[in-house]
């Protein structure tokens, strides 16, 4: 049975299954049990599940990581929750020396299943601290997996495949998809780690979209439509490990690949899929590559500023006509529907 | 063996252990770091010799002394350094990555701090499944400087988990004196204190005394699932990383140096009332440790390196 609920809701279930299904998972984090709940994805798991399984923290990131992994290499199967990404920053040592490399550098004699979530987002005046889509840098290094549910149903699924992981997952969810709802299985399932999904079939231009960047691949396809091409859109779901076999099959059919990712062009990436395109399917492609994500500076706060640095559907429907040799400008795909650049529709009004 | 003549004997395996590494790091066979703990046996082995083998401990970069005291395997560690299949990494990790899970020594790494709120996350799981078991975290004076540390002992405290913080204050992080890295009107356990985890201060050369605070530590871990922090004062003979003295080199003196080497933790038992052993019962320890080493070197030096062809595997449970 399927029925429509939200991508927080959907974090929320997939949670519960998991601490329902096995003992050893823990979820802690900064405001895990409080009345908001990690917007939502935690509300009611202590009060089910209990308080010593599911805990709020100190506000001591890059400790309660290390503590996190020394529970998951001694039996435990710990989820640790961040409300930015951002805030994950200071326990950088403790994911990048240790959880990535444990399993590694002691010859494979443990392993350190555990979920680290992190939330990123964009507009509402997050500014330079609050709005970071730092993907890039976790799936720079090995031994950590990388994944960005896109859909209520892909954050349950690959949710609870990550906690049955044997290694440290990185699950990097969007502000702007918490509100919205899908369609999504009841009960226990999984989404496999490393599959990026076809949502649209195209024979044109491929759209790779990475979370949030996919549903506006997603609008664009369809104003493509309107201009009569046909692109196909696929929802990378998971960062590392890659599919790139669905990458290349899909631009060897198109020839053409623009690539649209919430976190910066430079090193990032749609960076690496760019290079992944060029070096293994150079034969196919008709045009060169194109990256759309986040210009070389930081997040500015004030709306004025803001107004055109996150893109849209309008600048990945551009570059795909451009690669298609056509012109185009911004306009027209542009809806005048009043809404704001900042709120991803008009029932968000911050402030978080 | 007495309790006295079974700390001498471990004691004296690590140090002749250590020397052995260091008399064979020129053979430039041993291709990776190491850091030395002659002059620190104490706190390893009086603080392992109230452990039992189902206990955890955690170390850093100068861990060889901790692994042994646990009863972490001599031939493996060997070929660990010797970067051979055989070692206890497979050849993944080397001196500064240590571990044997049958002996309870989880695991060692050389990012000063890191391991401390690891050790905690066992001592969690210890709790939450209601194990007895307590977890040690030996650490140096350098670790107290690092965030990480106060994060779990608070952490530690808030959840009154059975975890040892087992301090060794040598003095010097590399080579930057106590001095210039914290004030020095306090003392590393009255900084731990602030936190409201129990603290004691003890000779770090005196291993008797370090197994009697040990001891109490691991009774309030036990019975309370107290946490608790032992700062136990020693001295590092060699260079911070290597196998040489670096008396000279300026950073301390010679003066210095002899003074601690007067007083030898191993020199001191074995002078002390608690051990009743001969001389040539001694002569025999040394022999039969001699003997051990001998062998172990061998087995790592015969072992196979692992196949290059292997690197990338592992990455990845």
């Amino acid at each position: 049975m399927t029925r429509s609920i939200t991508y927080a809701a959907a974090l929320l279930e997939a949670q519960d299954i998991c601490l329902e299904r096995y003992p050893e998972v823990l979820l802690m984090g900064l405001g895990v049990p409080d009345p908001k709940g990690i917007f939502g994805s935690t509300l009611g798991l202590q009060e089910k599940h209990g308080a010593q399984r599911v805990f709020d923290i100190p506000l001591s990131e890059s400790a309660m990581t290390g503590v996190a992994l020394g529970s998951a290499i001694t039996g435990m199967r710990p989820i640790i929750t961040h409300q930015r990404i951002d805030f994950a920053l200071v326990s950088m040592e403790q994911i990048v020396n240790q959880a990535a490399k444990w399993h590694y550098m002691f010859g494979g004699t443990m392993n350190a299943p555990m979920v680290i979530r992190m939330i990123i987002g964009r507009g509402w005046g997050q500014g330079p601290q609050h709005s970071q889509s730092l993907q890039a840098w976790f799936a720079h290094v090995p031994g950590l997996k990388v994944i960005m549910p896109t859909t209520a149903a892909d954050a349950k699924g690959l949710l609870i495949a990550a906690v049955e992981d044997e290694n440290p997952v990185i699950c990097i969810e969007h502000r702007w998809l918490y509100g919205i709802a899908d369609d999504v299985p009841e009960g226990y399932f999984t989404t496999e780690l490393g599959s990026a999904r076809v949502l649209r079939e195209g024979s044109d231009v491929t759209l790779v979209g990475a979370s949030y960047m996919t549903l506006e691949a997603l609008r664009a396809a369809e104003k493509l439509a309107e201009q009569g091409v046909d692109a196909e859109v696929i929802d990378l779901r998971t960062v590392r490990p890659l599919d790139s076999e669905t990458i290349l099959k899909s631009v060897a059919k198109t020839g053409r690949v623009v690539i649209a990712d919430t976190g910066h062009r430079a090193f990032g990436i749609s960076a690496e899929i760019s290079a992944l395109v060029t070096e293994h399917a150079f034969s196919s492609l008709k045009s060169a590559p194109v990256r759309i994500g986040l210009p070389d500076f930081p997040t500015p706060t004030s709306p004025a500023l803001a107004a055109t640095y996150y893109p849209t559907y309008a600048e990945i429907a551009v570059a795909a006509m451009e690669s298609l040799g056509r012109d185009a400008s911004v306009d027209i795909f542009i809806t005048k529907n009043g809404g704001n650049h900042d709120q991803p529709d008009p029932s968000f009004v911050g402030p978080f | 063996m007495s309790k006295a003549s079974d700390l001498l004997h471990q004691m004296l395996r690590i140090r002749m252990v250590e020397e052995e590494i260091a008399e064979r790091y020129a053979e430039q066979e041993m291709r990776c770091p190491v850091h030395l703990s002659i002059g620190q046996e104490a706190p390893a082995v009086g603080v392992c010799a109230v452990l039992q083998q189902a206990d955890w401990v955690f170390s850093g970069h100068r861990n060889h002394a901790h692994y042994l005291a646990k009863g972490g395997d001599l031939k493996r560690m060997l070929a660990e350094i010797y970067g051979k299949e055989t070692g206890c990494c497979g050849g993944r990790g080397g001196s500064m990555h240590l571990t044997d899970q049958q002996a309870g020594f989880i695991g060692a790494t050389p990012i000063v701090g890191s391991t401390i709120p690891i050790a905690v996350g066992a001592a969690l799981t210890a709790q939450l499944r209601g194990e007895d078991r307590v977890v040690v975290i030996f650490l140096g004076d350098g670790a107290v400087e690092t965030g990480v540390f106060h994060e779990s002992v608070n952490f530690a405290c808030v959840r009154n988990l059975p975890v040892i913080f087992a301090c060794e204050d040598n003095g010097y992080s590399v080579y930057s004196p106590m001095s210039v890295r914290q004030p020095p009107s306090r003392s590393l356990s009255e900084l731990a204190a602030g936190h409201g985890i129990v603290t004691s201060k003890v000779d770090g050369n005196d291993v008797v005394a370090v197994m009697a605070e040990a001891g109490a530590a691991v009774k309030r871990a036990r019975e309370n699932g107290a946490p608790s922090f032992i700062e136990m004062t020693t001295y590092r003979w060699r260079e911070h990383c290597g196998p040489d003295f670096d008396n000279h080199i300026g950073y301390r003196s010679e003066n210095e140096f002899e003074q601690w080497r007067d007083l030898d933790p191993i020199g001191a038992l074995a002078a002390s009332a608690h051990y009743d052993g001969t001389e040539s019962e001694l002569e025999g320890m040394k022999k039969a440790i001699a003997q051990e080493i001998e062998e172990a070197f061998e087995f790592a030096k015969e072992s196979p390196f692992p196949p290059a062809g292997d690197a990338a595997k592992g990455v990845y449970a």
